[in-house]
């Protein structure tokens, strides 16, 4: 009998090793990526273009940043902050409230519904040039109003979505309670609904403003120079022959720091929110 | 879920303009970004646009006509396709080992899985740019590696050859949007119940006939829609493609999101380029409908 449960314990630790041999696989190839590009970031010049490759940068200066701050590169990264920040709190000010009304309501039916959750996923490409021609009439090209609202308006499919599951998981009772009670509707949604849907709205946002943050196709069409977000910066640095190699690395890293220490703020709200954005809208 | 009828006779009014007044600034937006311009391109799309000729005569269907003619547009369709239809099953095999690899319980796991989601958190011209240093010719390190395994310098041309083009491509999209399909089933696996396993476990089932028979059941609607999803996400497919090869070399990873900025914005064809917006629409309109059905089903 201790024969054979030392073999099963000596199978299980084989197994157990394998997972860790392989978690140790998958970290290499999906991280390597990111270490590269922080690397090249800190590199010099010499050490970029140097073949072989140096794996590892003699000392963390920081000349590549300095230099995206000196050439007032680094000031995409800012318009980026503006427009992903401001179009996530309009969005989730707006979203939250129609998201309320139909979960509570269920205001226009499904079809009203059905219809805001289409509007989601209309690939962007076949929007954007409409958008354009939209833009160009009414002189919003390149302005911080132009882009905060397309971004606010592309991610309400979304917030309108989630927010009405979570709204929905609220129970119904204490609305009622207070109703009852004499407050207003507005009341109601300020002093309860609110704080009870806070984590859901934290997460829903925290989606939103990495949507508007990431995108590129959008800034690339409607910004020419004053609004330029850091995607659309990035592109400009590949050239035909060479590459900014240093700037591409350092804005790389400079527009991407922002989402990843949102993101770890946010940690224990995620899970929930990435689960329930895909699997509901 | 709806509130009943007892709240206060005097909110009678208000009460039914209120569920509209929520959803008002919501509806007007949508309709002013999503609806309004649509409409306005139907317009345009039968008129004769161009950047120089103001032809705002009606021109008929020939928009239309001509994107069957469009030979470049087909195969940027096709080239579309090629990406999705590779990209997807590998995502979701790859996400679902991935997942069944951190199911059980392991020292580390919520730090192994916060690491491993990074990739799909970054922007995809990040990563389209992070990769395209990678696969440098000279300076990047993944020749300096293969030349490692191959025992002789490889100095690959990774995004300007032909033959390996849509390879980089492929591993840059699978690179960033694995760890999404990833956590989506981690999620979904985590919500199975336990109970149906373990009875099948004692009663002899080995590991492969339980997840065959009882987990891969159990997630198949979040699978479907995480599917839907990937679906719709590559047949947009442009900022990747973008970064890495600009659709070169020549047309040959040109994306149908590309070849239609092109016509926009760099050949300046208006009214053609909402022509193909249309189609565009009228070809996915299948797919969102279908994924708008499982959504909701699945809620």
């Amino acid at each position: 009998m201790s024969a054979k449960s030392n073999a099963r314990h000596r199978r299980q630790r084989a197994v157990l090793a394998l997972r860790y041999l392989a978690v140790l696989g998958l970290l290499i190839f999906f991280l390597f990526p990111v270490y590269w590009l922080l690397s090249i970031s800190f590199k010099t010049a010499d050490e970029i273009f140097a073949s072989p490759p140096v794996w590892v940068p003699s000392s963390l200066q920081l000349n590549n940043y300095l230099v995206l701050f000196k050439d007032g590169d680094a000031v995409t990264v800012w318009n980026s902050l503006v427009t992903a920040g401001a179009s996530t709190v309009l969005a989730t000010i707006i979203g939250g409230l129609c998201a309320y009304s139909l979960a509570r309501f269920r205001t226009g039916g499904n079809g009203l519904a059905s219809w805001i959750l289409s509007q989601r996923m209309v690939p962007p490409i076949a929007v954007v040039f409409p958008v354009f021609l939209l833009y160009v009439w009414f002189g919003w090209i390149d302005s911080y109003f132009g882009l905060i609202l397309l971004y606010a308006a592309f991610n309400l499919p979304y917030v309108i979505w989630v927010m009405r599951g979570y709204i929905q998981d609220i129970p119904i009772e204490l609305e009622e309670a207070a109703l009852v009670d004499g407050c207003t509707r507005w009341q109601v949604l300020w002093m309860i609904v609110l704080p009870m849907a806070r984590a859901g709205l934290f997460a829903t946002a925290v989606f939103a403003f990495v949507f508007a943050w990431n995108d590129f196709l959008f800034a690339l069409v409607l910004t020419r120079t004053e609004v330029t977000t850091f995607p659309v910066q990035v592109t400009h640095y590949f050239g035909g022959q060479s590459n900014f190699w240093a700037k591409i690395a350092a804005m790389s890293v400079l527009g991407t720091l922002p989402v990843f220490a949102i993101v770890v703020v946010f940690q224990r709200f995620l899970v929930r929110g990435i689960s329930m954005g895909a699997v509901k809208g | 879920m709806t509130l009943p009828d007892h709240a206060p006779v005097r909110h009678k009014r208000k009460r039914q303009a209120f569920p509209l007044v929520l959803v008002g600034p919501a509806v007007f937006m949508l309709l002013l970004v999503g609806l309004f311009p649509l409409i306005y391109s139907v317009i345009v799309s039968f008129q004769g646009l161009t950047m120089t000729d103001e032809d705002t005569s009606f021109q008929g269907i020939a928009n239309y006509a001509q994107l069957f003619h469009d030979q470049r547009l087909w195969e940027s369709i096709f080239h579309t396709v090629l990406i999705t239809v590779i990209a997807l099953p590998l995502e979701l095999v790859f996400g679902l080992m991935m997942a069944l690899l951190l199911l059980e319980p392991i020292r580390g796991r919520q730090v192994f899985v916060a690491l491993l989601v990074l990739p799909t958190m970054i922007s995809p011209i990040v990563a389209g740019a992070t990769w395209r240093l990678l696969f440098d010719n000279h300076f990047g390190p993944l020749n300096q590696i293969i030349g490692w395994i191959a025992g002789h310098p490889t100095p690959l041309l990774w995004t300007v050859v032909p033959d390996l083009v849509y390879p980089s491509i492929l591993i840059c999209e699978i690179w960033q949007w694995t760890p999404f399909m990833f956590l989506l089933l981690l999620a979904a696996l985590s919500g199975v119940d336990r109970s149906a396993g373990e009875a099948a476990e004692i009663d002899g089932a080995s590991y492969w006939q339980r997840l065959w028979h009882i987990e891969l059941p159990s997630i198949a609607p979040v699978m479907t829609v995480a599917i839907l999803i990937r679906a719709l996400d590559l047949a947009r497919v442009f900022d990747v493609v973008w970064a890495l090869t600009k659709g070169g070399p020549g047309t040959m990873t040109e994306t149908v999101s590309i070849y239609a900025y092109v016509q926009g914005f760099q050949q300046f064809e208006t009214s053609y380029t909402a022509a193909i917006s249309f189609l565009i629409i009228a070809l996915l309109s299948v797919l969102v409908a279908a994924a708008v059905r499982k959504v909701e089903f699945v809620r």
